[in-house]
């Protein structure tokens, strides 16, 4: 089954004639249906760069903007097959800020064709290709050097970019290649062998495909992400899933990578029966010989399981429009299993064309880069090396959710132990009781000016004069200690805010109520500081004044600075604040003196038992 | 066992689609599919019979009814759910049937919007469904090659080709912010070739209408129209005559085309596919209605 498919992932820079040569392999494999061609010869009229005769590049160029363009913008999938076999190719677009679909064309190709202008030899776009390839793990590649037509047919001239590219496979870790001249638009070496090239004596694009290596045969201990539990009636409980590696048969052992809990596969069933083997690929639903605990997220798993991974190391290709910080937290999706991630460092930005590693701090659109991850839960994976299946994740945007990162682990740097946590005696009920009080992180967020200090101080007195125990944070203070290296960039914030969670967290740990006043303008930060804290402990209290009465107010003559220039970055003037989507308590400051607000702290923090 | 001779390429295709069902359900808070009885929808139908056995499918069917078609389809639904003992819904807009929305008096865009996709969105709307599973496949249609398997839609269900999450190995991206909703096409890789061969080694029933009979037929701008019931309006000097058609693509009767054909079983069928020299959306009208239409009705919410 795995070698009936071959995935092919087409990349070329722009004008190379990727889209000619595509299309060309459709029309030759008779995948274009009559109408179609009819549809295109009007077109090729119309927006068509072949002198005569259709221009093929038009099968291919999907959607009405980018035809008229004339470029490709996204990813696209075309069909077509040959006795031989079936043939799933990605059309992946050559210009640079498109690293993000070249990436996601090569997540499941067997095999890369590099398309090249024989007049231009290899490129820097051409290098970017190689490597994105080579990171998400292509094994073979041909490299299809277009145009020779244009370059008379001269064999001296394939050759030396054919010594080129040899170089550059030697430092991308020699994937299987092949190099083959073609005239794309008029089909030599495409299906058919050229007779004006006579010279070559490698197979032509077509036969180099159909012999190509399948997707990998199962190798390695078994394993099964478990997508969905099937439970019919009570007497029938099945583990459906994807293999996702080795072959699993009734009798084999498998356990669940992250309880441990073992058993023995009873029966492989599908629904044209039970099966006596399942490799890669294959979609079944596993019956186990005794009741283990098991559900969406977990591998089922032969010896030795993969380990449960609580930090890593990976390489990311980021795919957004926001940049990659350190310190900010997504869903992180692999396997069947989703947790929080959050990127504890960014250790290096890669340089495509040259691969070499550059000091990075944040990772923007279509940048590669090197990172550490903590979870927040143990997951079961494995290198991207040793496995695509159980290596490779994405990072979604908790708000937008959108997926804006395409990872591969490079290393597990810290697994679960059977050791657990040491136990402590004294925990934080123990402390908390002694003060006969509930801890909660009482987090004023707001803009610069708003009255979140003022608040909060009336608060914390409050506090204290009915005994309660209290520490406060404020934005200016610790930005004098703790916070000094940071400045006002985008990644500096989200570490500040990181680092004043943690604390927070400490403070609650010691039995305190604690007030943190800081402007904490990113939505993904508070909601950070809020599942570091906990639910139930956090109160997140949105000091709401407009910008116009700040400006006004300006007690610091901040503002003034900010409109003037002087200080950038400034939140509400050139750095936004993103307003609380639903604050547990909201402070409208037009509409009542600070006392009269703290006094609505105070009852809410009495209508959630606080205090009495 | 599947059966010795399926093309090996067909597991293949049958597991993944088997593997995006089972992620759709187990993402999806509400997830609803959508049946429109044609030879796609009977491959679908079958995927989720096999993706939760022996469990049922999790999720209900949805029949967006114009009421315009074929009298032999409605039959083969009705028949189908029944036998399989599923949960059919069937919806059309009442807004439309109020206003008499038909096929012949009013141009095949109107028609679509208000029959089809404002109709789609209604019900499910009015399902709460945070996800549609529907049997497209990206080989139909140019605009539809960069199709996600998992495709966002926003507020009002509109589609941005701009938008589209990345896709990336097994991996699929379920998550929705507020008012987003999800279309998955558990089908995406099939070809129409595929669907046959499936369909003839798996012993799939069909609707009757792909299989070629004398029908009467009118002859229109180049395709042939089948003339279904007394509601079909007979332009002057149109005199129904009886042709051995059959249909490849099936929608609302008077928009659908038959073209001239002798294969009366799937054999046949995959046979003659396999010499296919037209595309099958050539034969649904509303393809040619305007440049880059499919385009345009995705933008709009269509399925
Ligand atoms: N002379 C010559 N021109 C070609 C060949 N292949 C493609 N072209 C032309 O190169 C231009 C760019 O081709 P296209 O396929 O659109 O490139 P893409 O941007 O890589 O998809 C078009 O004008 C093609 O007609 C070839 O083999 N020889």
């Amino acid at each position: 089954m795995p070698d009936s498919i071959l995935r092919v992932l087409a990349c070329g820079s722009v004008d190379d004639g990727k889209s000619t040569l595509i299309g060309r392999l459709l029309f030759e494999c008779g995948a274009v249906p009559e109408d179609v061609l009819t549809v295109l010869e009007r077109d090729s009229r119309r927006f068509g760069t072949v002198e005569s005769g259709p221009d093929y590049a038009l099968l291919v160029d999907g959607l009405s903007a980018e035809r008229e363009q004339g470029v490709t913008i996204d990813v696209a999938y075309r069909y077509f097959e040959t006795p031989r076999r079936r043939f799933i190719l990605a059309d992946a677009p050559g210009h640079q800020q498109y690293t993000r679909n070249m990436a996601t064309g090569a997540s499941l190709a067997d095999l890369a064709i590099l398309l090249v202008d024989a007049r231009k030899g290899l490129l820097a776009q051409t290098r970017r290709h190689a490597a994105i390839a080579a990171m998400l793990g292509v094994r073979q590649i041909v490299l299809a050097v277009n145009k020779m037509d244009l370059v008379g047919f001269d064999q001296a001239v394939f050759d030396r970019i054919v010594t080129e590219f040899e170089a550059l496979r030697e430092s991308l870790g020699r994937q299987a290649a092949r190099a083959i001249p073609v005239c794309a638009r008029d089909g030599d070496n495409v299906v058919a062998p050229s007779a004006r090239m006579d010279w070559h004596r490698g197979p032509t694009l077509l036969a180099a495909l159909e012999q190509a290596e399948g997707a990998g045969a199962a190798s390695g201990p078994a394993r099964l992400p478990v997508q969905w539990v099937a439970r019919p009636d009570h007497t029938f409980r099945g583990y459906a899933g994807t293999v996702a590696g080795g072959v699993l048969r009734p009798g084999t052992m498998v356990r669940n990578a992250l309880s441990r809990a073992e058993a023995r596969v009873a029966r492989i069933v599908t629904a044209d029966g039970d099966l006596d083997q399942a490799a890669p690929g294959q979609a079944v639903t596993l019956v186990l010989d005794r009741e283990i605990d098991a559900s969406r997220g977990d591998v089922l798993a032969a010896a030795p399981a993969p380990e449960q991974a609580e930090q890593i190391t990976a390489s990311i290709v980021w795919m957004d429009e926001t940049p990659l910080f350190r310190g900010r937290a997504y869903l992180f999706m692999l396997g069947t299993r989703a947790v929080v991630a959050t990127v504890t460092e960014i250790t290096s930005r890669v340089d495509v064309e040259t691969l070499e590693d550059e000091p990075a701090r944040e990772l923007h659109l279509n940048e590669i880069g090197r990172v550490s991850i903590s979870l927040s839960h143990p997951v079961a994976c494995e290198p991207y090396t040793a496995s695509r299946e159980l290596g490779g994740f994405i990072l979604v945007d908790r708000l937008t959710r959108n997926t804006v990162g395409a990872g591969m682990v490079t290393e597990i740097t810290s697994a679960r132990s059977p050791i657990y946590w040491h136990h402590l005696d004294v925990d934080q009920a123990a402390r908390a009781a002694l003060k006969s009080q509930r801890p909660v992180v009482l987090w004023f967020t707001g803009l610069s000016g708003a009255g979140k200090s003022t608040i909060a101080n009336l608060v914390e007195k409050r506090l204290l004069a009915q005994g309660r125990h209290t520490m406060t944070l404020d934005g200016d203070n610790v930005r004098h200690g703790l916070n000094r290296d940071l400045g006002f960039s985008e990644a500096d914030r989200v570490e500040n805010i990181r680092r004043v969670a943690e604390v927070s967290k400490l403070f609650v740990e010691a039995g305190l109520i604690v007030l943190v006043s800081f402007i904490s303008p990113y939505r993904a930060e508070r909601m950070l500081a809020r599942e570091a804290v906990g639910e139930g402990e956090f109160l997140e209290i949105y000091v709401d004044t407009p910008v116009d009465e700040c400006r006004r107010r300006d007690p610091k003559g901040l503002y003034k600075k900010a409109d003037a220039g002087v200080i950038r970055n400034f939140t509400g003037v050139d750095a936004p604040y993103e307003q609380p989507l639903s604050p547990e308590i909201r402070l409208r400051t037009l509409e009542g003196t600070p006392e009269v607000l703290a006094e609505q702290v105070f009852d809410e923090l009495r209508r959630r038992g606080f205090v009495q | 066992m599947p059966r010795p001779s399926r093309p090996a390429h067909l597991d293949a295709l049958e597991a993944e689609s088997i593997h995006i069902l089972r992620e759709a359900a187990a993402q999806a808070e509400r997830p609803v599919m959508l049946y429109s009885i044609g030879k796609d929808s009977s491959v679908l139908l079958h995927l989720a019979l096999k993706a939760f056995y022996p469990a049922r499918p999790p999720f209900p069917l949805l029949h967006i009814d114009t009421t315009w078609k074929f009298r032999e389809m409605i039959a083969f639904r009705d028949a189908t759910v029944a036998e399989l003992g599923l949960e059919l819904r069937v919806h059309t807009n009442p807004e439309g049937l109020r206003q008499d929305i038909n096929p012949f008096d009013h141009d095949s865009i109107t028609y679509n919007r208000v029959m089809k996709t404002e109709a789609l969105k209604q019900a499910l709307d009015a399902g709460r469904h945070d996800c549609a599973i529907g049997g497209a496949r990206r080989d139909e249609e140019r605009s539809r090659a960069k199709e996600r398997i998992f495709s966002v839609r926003g507020a009002g269900h509109s589609w941005e080709p701009k938008l589209q999450r990345p896709e990336l190995w097994r991996l699929y991206n379920g998550q929705l912010a507020p008012g987003e909703t999800l279309r998955v096409f558990p089908l995406s890789n099939w070809t129409e070739l595929d669907v046959w061969t499936y369909i003839l080694h798996e012993g799939l029933d069909v609707v009757p209408l792909y299989f070629a009979k004398l029908r009467p037929t009118v002859e229109r701008g180049g395709s042939l129209i089948v003339v279904d019931d007394e509601r079909m309006r007979l332009r002057a000097g149109e005199r129904p005559a009886l042709r051995m058609v059959r249909f490849r693509s099936l929608g609302c009767y008077p928009l659908s085309a038959a073209v001239e054909s002798e294969s009366a079983t799937i054999e046949d069928i995959v046979a003659e596919m396999r010499e296919a020299r037209v595309s099958e959306r050539a034969g649904r009208l509303i393809d040619f209605d305007q440049d880059s239409s499919m385009e345009k009705k995705k933008r709009e919410g269509y399925f």
